[in-house]
């Protein structure tokens, strides 16, 4: 407690991850991590099953001890503290409530572990500390507000098996709030919720974090949670970090293949190029500068695709099914080489075309959302940077 | 036309459910009823005629010494079983859960008296506790207890019988409690852990024991009953003696039926014996059962 009081205001937060590695057996799981969480920040750790990003944050919590690295939390080094003294509070995937206690108990659990003597914990022999009841006063009356702020009050009495998923998961939120953690560490909390609830508690994770102003640190495998909610996110694959950024840097400039394939929904459309003999890449109106000739790969963001007249700037594409989304059109092409094309209408274009599937038609591609990759999978420049566009 | 249907399939519905209702009916139901119809007679193996004796037999029972003190023997012996059968199974669960390589030998050197046919390893047992012969006595005797003969000691052969019953059920509830601590969710413990459980006390307290609940109470149902049932170890071991002190219900019952033919007196008494084990049954589900089912 007195450690933390010292903290100076900016440190409270404040996550720092040096060189992590993690070794299962002869599995290399991360490949030296290092990552600055800033005090306050929403921070999500997004990536493919098996990348490393849930032993990443297993580690931040001490349920994990990393092969090489060091981990601060709050200008502490914790490597050598148990989960219990490291300031943080997690939520499970599977919320992970205590099912024979009630939602307050449930609640009140952290803190009864921390302020209560093992003593005073135990049946029977609790009934012996004069002190228990007045402790056990103050927490529940911490947990009622805690309760309160995430419309729990009603069901502090029930057990868990007695809600339904959004409110256990509000539960887990709450029993990891009123510890007042340095840090909340989520391991996938929205992935065993329907998909309508989903959207509903990204919004309300959204508003917690920024009500409480704590660090968040969020693990998930979705791409949008990560895109909604964070001020920054962190994309692993393999057990390294493939790049750190906002959501619309890693959305807006991908530094590699990866990245741009993982970000973006429908995903980025990937196009197998060669370069002229002037060494530029030339494709439905684009013309990029390549740095060296050769074999690339273009990525060009289903809405950096419009449709156009026939004309030799314009690629010509078979149509092959179009989707009404509501506010906007997905239309999924066919181009030789049997290369699928997606790209993004909205419904005033549509209407003007109302393409029929199997029908032949036209498009160009803007430079905007549009991005030339190596064959090593690295970005060539920033969409800007692109000389020379038709 | 639809109500001719519903009832056409409620016909093909019974049929279909006829043979295994036929089956618990001929297996189940009516040697039951036989034993309920025995135990109002006076019926006696081999006997030509059969009498009606309405309540006589459980009215002689319960005036009766012998039965009496069965009865008697009988639920010490389970009271003495019962806490080591549970306490035993989940002590020796907990210990050898969190082994790796060594968790086979444990569960299968645990398993083995349940396995050996307690008659075979009786005899053991009657060499282990000989008073003369046996390493048993002799080490009470070294540790200055004088000569102790364990099986002829009215005040101490029923002990000894549970303390067997004991060596015998531990295995079989230590399985039914691996597996219970197999079906705990690793996630509760990483809960507890963050939440401030560092001792193993608490994470027994907070998680392990309230998650054990269902199985728990499947071990004292098994348990009580198997105790209630004490039988084998009798026969080999004391035959009810010294001076009846390890009369059984069930070991009374098999004399009475098997050894005098009293066979009606017999009936009466399983009845009693199945009243008995119906009723604590009941008992146990009644009050742990809301207690140990979360959902």
């Amino acid at each position: 407690m007195t450690s933390q009081a010292n903290q100076t205001e900016t440190e409270a937060g404040r996550l720092i991850l040096k060189g992590i590695v993690k070794d299962f057996g002869s599995t290399r799981v991360l490949d030296g991590v290092d990552l600055d969480i800033r005090p306050g920040e929403f921070m999500t750790l997004v990536g493919p099953s098996g990348c490393g990003k849930s032993t990443l944050l297993r580690i931040i919590a001490g349920l994990e001890v990393q092969s090489a690295g060091s981990v601060t939390i709050a200008g502490r080094r914790v490597d050598a503290l148990p989960p219990s003294e490291r300031d943080v509070a997690m939520v499970f995937q599977s919320y992970a409530l205590y099912p024979h206690m009630s939602v307050g108990a449930n609640i009140a659990s952290p803190l009864e572990l921390r302020r209560l003597r093992l003593i005073e914990r135990l049946p029977i022999l609790r009934w012996l500390s004069p002190r228990r009841a007045r402790v056990m006063r103050e927490i529940m009356a911490e947990v009622r507000v805690v309760a309160e702020q995430l419309q729990l009050s009603e069901y502090l009495d029930r057990r868990p098996a007695q809600l339904s998923g959004g409110q256990r998961q509000r539960v887990a939120l709450g029993r990891a709030m009123v510890r007042r953690p340095a840090a909340f560490l989520m391991d996938e909390p929205l992935s065993n919720l329907d998909a309508k609830l989903r959207v509903h508690m990204r919004t309300e994770l959204a508003e917690l974090h920024a009500r409480l102003g704590s660090t968040f640190v969020y693990v998930t495998h979705d791409q949008v949670e990560a895109m909604t909610m964070s001020d920054r996110v962190a994309l692993m694959d393999k057990g390294v970090i493939r790049q750190l950024g906002t959501p619309s840097e890693l959305y807006d400039s991908p530094a590699d293949l990866t990245v741009a394939r993982f970000i973006g929904s429908p995903p980025i459309n990937l196009i197998d190029v060669e370069t002229d003999p002037h060494g530029y890449v030339r494709f439905a109106g684009l013309r990029l500068r390549a740095p060296a000739p050769g074999r690339h790969v273009l990525g060009i963001r289903p809405e950096a695709l419009q449709l156009a007249a026939p004309g030799p700037e314009s690629l010509a594409a078979r149509l092959r099914r179009s989707e009404n989304l509501g506010a906007e059109w997905l239309l999924h092409f066919e181009i030789e080489p049997r290369a699928p094309i997606a790209i993004r209408l909205t419904p005033a274009d549509y209407a003007r075309a109302r393409p029929a599937a199997g029908e032949v038609l036209h498009l160009r591609a803007a430079v905007e959302g549009s991005h030339l990759f190596a064959e090593d999978g690295r970005r060539i420049g920033a969409a800007g940077n692109l000389s020379g566009s038709a | 036309m639809s109500s001719a249907r519903a009832r056409a399939q409620a016909r093909a519905g019974s049929a279909f459910a006829l043979p295994a209702f036929a089956l618990i009916i001929a297996l189940l139901l009516a040697p039951l009823a036989a034993l309920l119809a025995l135990s109002v007679t006076d019926y006696r193996l081999g006997a030509v005629v059969v009498r009606w004796i309405g309540l006589d037999h459980y009215a002689a029972l319960f005036s009766e010494e012998v039965f009496q003190r069965s009865l008697r023997n009988t639920f010490l012996y389970v009271a003495f079983v019962l806490p080591g059968a549970v306490f035993g199974g989940l002590g020796v669960a907990l210990l050898i859960h969190a082994r790796t390589r060594s968790r086979t030998f444990y569960e299968i050197a645990y398993f083995l008296p349940v396995t050996a046919t307690l008659v075979a390893m009786a005899t053991v047992w009657q060499f282990m506790l000989h008073p003369s012969l046996g390493p048993v006595s002799r080490l009470l005797a070294w540790l200055g207890f004088g000569q102790v003969d364990l099986l002829n000691d009215p005040s101490l052969a029923l002990g000894t019988l549970a303390l067997i019953g004991l060596w015998q059920v531990i295995g079989f509830n230590m399985v039914l409690f691996l597996a219970g601590l197999s079906a705990i969710p690793r996630d509760l413990y990483e809960a507890a852990a963050l939440d401030g459980a560092r001792s193993a006390v608490d994470r027994f307290m907070r998680v392990t024991w309230p998650m054990l609940g269902p199985t728990t109470m499947f071990v004292m149902v098994t348990s009580t009953i198997t105790a209630f049932k004490v039988f084998d170890t009798v026969v080999v071991l004391t035959r009810g003696g010294p001076l009846g002190s390890t009369e059984t219900l069930l070991y009374v019952l098999y004399l009475e039926g098997f050894q005098y033919f009293r066979t009606g007196y017999a009936a009466a008494m399983t009845v009693v014996l199945l009243a008995f084990l119906v009723l604590l049954s009941i008992l146990q589900a009644k009050v742990i059962d809301r207690k140990v089912h979360y959902a």
